[in-house]
């Protein structure tokens, strides 16, 4: 085996005065030779069907059949298409539908078999002589990237727009200024008074307001609140009637109020709930209520379980300590749920003593000045 | 007239109470009895008057107290298998049940006697049967909007079951009798919150009912759901199956075919 690799020093190496020369990163352009001989290509080999002109014959059957058999399901498929109702028969086989399962089948075989019947022709039929292209250099030739610039630089100076500063500063502020219709269009998108941060740090709670489970809208009896229960809940002004009085909403507002007074309410042992300083007052009797909003992105949670009063957020299993004013006890969150102040009116319902003190949801800019 | 009523009222007693104490026991002898059986089965965990056995870890019980979770309670969970429990954990997974109908009633009969608690619901509170077929959509849908709203989140869009923190798993509700929903509800099993009639009304849990089984009844059209647990499940199948077999058409396409030793003459 030759060795070409001689003339290559080996690292580190000294210079000729002896002292030692840094590693040489700079990679060769063009190599001398290989370090290694090319060993070419192998001997061509055979297949069967090369040499076996009964084989060819047979593996050209095999093919038609395939693409025969792939004309027949598509037909296949066009009868079971007319012929089974998507509703009618939707059990017939492995709780599958005759409709569906027809329908598959035949459509997948159909294709299937065109694709086995041209893979099956390349391996056995086309010709298979290895053969060698070499890799075309990635960049353009020289003289095509020069013309290219020559034009470009011969379209400038034409022009003129090196030689009339004027016309091409008012061009470059026209463009520019075209951004600006861009950005108001874009900030009118926001539905209505989105830009309006004060909102963002106000719900619909008001003194007062009675808790009513979501959904079906009715009042919660405090008294009927049992140890262990989760209630998913709402404000009454999202069940506006005339007996409440509340306004009707629509639309993006009612969206946005609606994904905003979203609350659970649990009731536990009131000895283990350990308050906040100044929250003391705010539960009744271990009834205790947040908002159903993660304060990480604002997912609704309601991952609730009674033993350990963790609230677990399905989106990216943040945990929150029901018992301790919310805490998070795992994942990505950073605050912990706003609580509402409950309260008990002249009834006996559930009522909120104030709106929530401070912004619901994920985490915004602006949020610490509201 | 009052002795005459007494002695009627007497002789009637006597002559029914012995047939109806043989085909039913009394609610004495089911307490009785089911106190018997509490303390060869369940004593070990829930204490020997169902007062619950703590752990030397605060806070932590073997088996929680029993006082006041009801008849509906014992019925769920001994009636789906889930008590008594092959060892302490933190899922109690649906298994074989182990006690027969009279003896699950005696044991709901004497848990129910440590204090008052939700009794075993009747048939009455979680059919649909009586309901005409418009009353019954409207209960259809009003249970999927509440059981979206309180239930999804553990227990998955279509009721198929769903993780929960430190092992444990909020079990699948397909093919769950009614009635154990219903209790389940009502008594909030293991980690489960409850429902408690003050908080979902008997014919809302009823309504709830009603979803689940249309689910059951709904013909899956697009063919299988691979468990519909979701993005979990499907993906999986696409990464394994789907992404596993377009791998193995490629190296199958790639893959060298038979070679003759016999060389084409007029090559």
């Amino acid at each position: 085996m030759s060795n070409d690799n001689s003339s290559t020093p080996k690292h580190p190496v000294n210079a000729p005065d002896g002292t030692p020369v840094p590693y040489d990163t700079h990679v060769p352009t063009h190599r001398e030779a290989e370090p290694i001989a090319d060993p070419g290509l192998p001997a061509h080999t055979w297949r069967p069907t090369d040499v076996d002109p009964k084989a060819e014959k047979r593996a050209e059957r095999q093919i038609a059949a395939m693409f025969i058999a792939a004309m027949i399901s598509a037909i296949l498929f066009v009868v079971a298409y007319f012929s089974f109702e998507v509703g009618d028969n939707w059990d017939t086989f492995a709780g599958l539908g005759a409709s569906t399962i027809t329908l598959g089948l035949t459509l997948g075989i159909s294709l299937l078999l065109i694709g086995t019947g041209i893979i099956h022709l390349a391996r056995k039929l086309m010709a298979d002589h290895e053969m060698v292209e070499m890799r075309h250099p990635a960049a353009s030739p020289q003289e095509d990237r020069d013309a290219t610039v020559q034009a470009l630089n011969d379209g400038l100076a034409e022009a003129g727009i090196g030689r009339r500063p004027l016309v091409r500063n008012t061009m470059i502020g026209a463009v520019g200024v075209l951004g600006l219709p861009a950005v108001v269009l874009l900030r009118d998108l926001a539905p209505g008074d989105a830009l309006d941060i004060d909102k963002l740090g106000n719900t619909i709670w008001e003194p007062g307001m009675r808790l009513v489970r979501d959904v079906v809208g009715t009042p919660i009896l405090a008294s009927e609140v049992e140890m262990g229960d989760l209630i998913n809940g709402t404000a009454e002004a999202m069940f506006p009637s005339e007996e409440n009085g509340y306004p009707e909403l629509h639309g993006a507002e009612e969206q946005a109020e609606k994904a905003k007074a979203a609350i659970i309410v649990v009731r536990m042992d009131p000895d283990e709930i350990t308050p906040l300083e100044g929250r003391e007052k705010w539960t009744v009797d271990g009834i205790i209520c947040y908002s159903k909003i993660c304060t990480h992105v604002g997912c609704p949670i309601s991952l609730y379980e009674r033993t350990t009063h963790h609230v677990l957020c399905p989106c990216h299993q943040s945990t929150f300590d029901l018992a301790d004013h919310a805490r998070v006890v795992f994942g990505p969150a950073a605050r912990p749920l706003p609580q509402l102040p409950l309260a008990v009116d002249d009834e006996g319902y559930l009522v909120a003593q104030s709106d929530f003190t401070e912004p619901i949801g994920a985490s915004f800019w602006e949020r610490e000045k509201l | 007239m009052l002795l005459l009523g007494l002695l009627i009222s007497g002789s009637l007693y006597t002559a029914f109470s012995p047939a109806q104490a043989d085909s039913q026991p009394s609610e004495t002898e089911q307490v009785a009895q089911g106190k018997e059986l509490f303390l060869a089965s369940c004593a070990f965990c829930h204490g020997q008057n169902g007062e619950g056995v703590p752990t030397v870890r605060d806070g932590y019980q073997l088996g929680p107290s029993l006082v006041g979770v009801g008849a509906a309670a014992v019925d769920f969970q001994v009636g789906t298998g889930r008590m008594p429990m092959a060892a302490p954990g933190q899922q109690a997974p649906r298994k074989p049940v182990v006690f027969s109908d009279e003896e699950i009633a005696a044991l709901a009969a004497y848990v129910a006697s440590l204090g008052p608690g939700p009794a075993i619901p009747n048939e009455a509170d979680y059919s649909i049967d009586d309901l005409s077929e418009e009353e019954r959509q409207e209960a259809i849908s009003r249970g999927g909007q509440i059981f979206l709203t309180n239930c999804t989140a553990c227990h998955n869009f279509n009721g198929a079951g769903g993780a929960m923190p430190r092992g444990g798993y909020a079990p699948s509700l397909h093919g769950v009798e009614p009635k154990y929903i219903f209790e389940a509800m009502l008594t909030g099993p293991q980690q489960m919150p409850n429902f408690s009639n003050g908080n979902l009304s008997p014919e809302e849990k009823r309504d709830v009912i009603a979803y689940l089984g249309s689910l059951e009844e709904t013909p899956e059209y697009a063919g299988f759901t691979l468990g519909g647990l979701g993005p979990v499940s499907e993906g999986l199948f696409a990464w394994v199956v789907g992404i596993g077999g377009l791998v193995g058409a490629a190296v199958w396409i790639a893959s060298h075919t038979t070679r003759s030793k016999k060389s084409k003459v007029n090559a």
